[in-house]
């Protein structure tokens, strides 16, 4: 353990890393995927098959594929970001079609009586989803939005292979300076994605419990 | 009176011209004729499955026709739209599974359409809410949940809750066939006292005693026809159909 007291410094930057990667992109990714599961319940059929496609697409590559397109294709296109910006652009794009399935199936399980009833006192369709169908519809999509969440905490770790230290960067780094003590820091490592995402899980439950209601 | 105003008076509520529908293969409305006139009071009745239902949903719309036109105040039912949004605000619509909006109070259920429809302030909306909600007995509820009430109760908030749009025109699809027996009369007492006060209504009903104490005229539906339609006393003393006869024989049996 002691490499671990040793080297607090560090893992506190690369747990910063993960955090801001994390934070970053779910801030980004959650409200795209909200406007994304919109546009798949649409009456406009336009806006019904760029949603389907784009998660056909996306949701249906390996994450590592988004990154390189995002890290190597985007700055052939003259985008300049840094690598930590590539990467929330590549978590971004990705998770954003996690995210809109998480909350199309919450849309789903919105009995269509509700939306009956909204449409029947004159409600136009985007004051339907606004005021009766998604509240109802992001509430039920709490528990499959966290799991969401999990995988993207989890996931920021192939940003390391694109050149930004964050926590699995810097057990790579730790490992090889302390290679007498792999395990130490490969544990350190784990302990450090399980403080994350750990809470993350039982907030839900808390989450889950205040905004109920029954039917 | 001005001709023009004449002429409004005399407009049908509600006009139904050759109307068809198709599920699949299943003809649900089979060329359906029927006009409503304003402060008229329509119940229809039929088997399950005689497209009875399915009439009263498309009169705002919740389904689409395959041939035949609509008019509400003769003017026909818009393509999806702000425009159909608009003249479904002043089609009130009472549904069998009362689809209160869940996540919101009896209060809010009420106000909802008249602030962003009408544009109607939070006070104002709230001050009409709490006076219709007393007008169908159920104010004490206001601030609960619809989860907490009863089935009765729920369908009375429903109701007032198309009332709050000012309707022109309320539709009725079987408001009373999901509720307990000793619900059913506190529903149709508060439909009972709107037929009185002049309100123009299309009833979906099994209850064949508000059909015969509040109907202006009893129209009988089998298989996507109407079969009959006549005066309530007219039909339910001697209905000309057999088929009608068959269904009220087995109906009023009990």
């Amino acid at each position: 353990m002691n490499v671990f007291l040793d080297n607090i410094g560090v893992f506190r930057d690369g747990v910063l890393v993960t955090l801001a990667l994390a934070a970053a992109s779910t801030a980004v990714a959650l409200p795209l995927g909200v406007l994304l599961a919109v546009m798949r319940v649409s009456p406009v059929e336009g806006f019904r098959t760029v949603g389907t496609v784009y998660v056909g697409i996306v949701r249906n590559i390996p994450l590592t594929v988004v990154f390189f397109f995002s890290a190597f294709v985007l700055p052939q296109l003259g985008v300049r970001f840094s690598y930590f910006g590539f990467a929330v652009i590549a978590l971004v794009a990705y998770y954003a079609s996690f995210f809109c399935e998480a909350v199309r199936s919450g849309i789903n399980a919105v009995p269509v009586g509700q939306a009956e009833a909204a449409r029947s006192i004159g409600l136009p369709f985007h004051e339907c989803l606004r005021f009766v169908i998604l509240p109802q519809a992001l509430r039920s999509s709490i528990p499959p939005m966290v799991n969401v969440m999990i995988a993207l905490v989890k996931n920021t770790a192939v940003a390391s292979a694109f050149g930004v230290t964050e926590s699995l960067g810097t057990m790579e780094l730790l490992a090889n300076r302390e290679s007498t003590a792999v395990l130490s820091v490969l544990i350190a490592t784990g302990l450090v994605y399980l403080a994350i995402t750990i809470p993350l899980g039982l907030l839900t439950t808390h989450i889950e419990r205040k905004v109920a209601f029954s039917r | 009176m001005s001709e023009a105003r004449a002429q409004e008076a005399d407009t049908p509520a509600i006009v139904i011209d050759k109307v068809t529908k198709h599920y699949g293969p299943h003809r649900a409305l089979d060329d359906v004729e029927l006009s409503v006139a304003k402060g008229e009071v329509v119940v229809i009745i039929g088997p399950s499955g005689s497209g009875k239902s399915t009439l009263c949903r498309t009169i705002n719309r919740l389904e689409t026709v395959d041939s035949g036109r609509i008019l509400v105040n003769g003017q026909p039912l818009p393509a999806e739209g702000r425009e159909l949004a608009q003249l479904r605000a002043s089609v009130g619509m009472v549904f069998q599974s009362f689809n209160l909006f869940a996540h919101r109070t009896v209060l809010e259920n009420v106000t909802l359409g008249p602030m962003r429809v009408r544009g109607l302030s939070a006070k104002a909306a709230r001050r009409r809410a709490l006076e219709l909600l007393e007008r169908v007995g159920v104010h004490e509820h206001a601030y609960k949940m619809p989860a907490q009430l009863s089935g009765g109760q729920q369908q009375r908030v429903a109701i007032a809750r198309a009332l709050a749009m000012d309707p022109e025109v309320m539709l009725f699809d079987e408001p009373t066939s999901a509720l307990d027996p000793e619900m059913v009369s506190d529903v149709l007492d508060v439909m009972r006292a709107l037929a009185e006060g002049g309100m123009t209504m299309v009833v979906v009903t099994h209850e064949m005693g508000f059909a015969r104490s509040a109907a202006d005229r009893v129209v009988f539906m089998d298989g996507g026809r109407i079969v009959e339609q006549a005066e309530p006393e007219a039909f339910f003393a001697a209905p000309k159909s057999e088929r009608a006869r068959d269904f009220l024989a087995k109906v009023l049996q009990h």
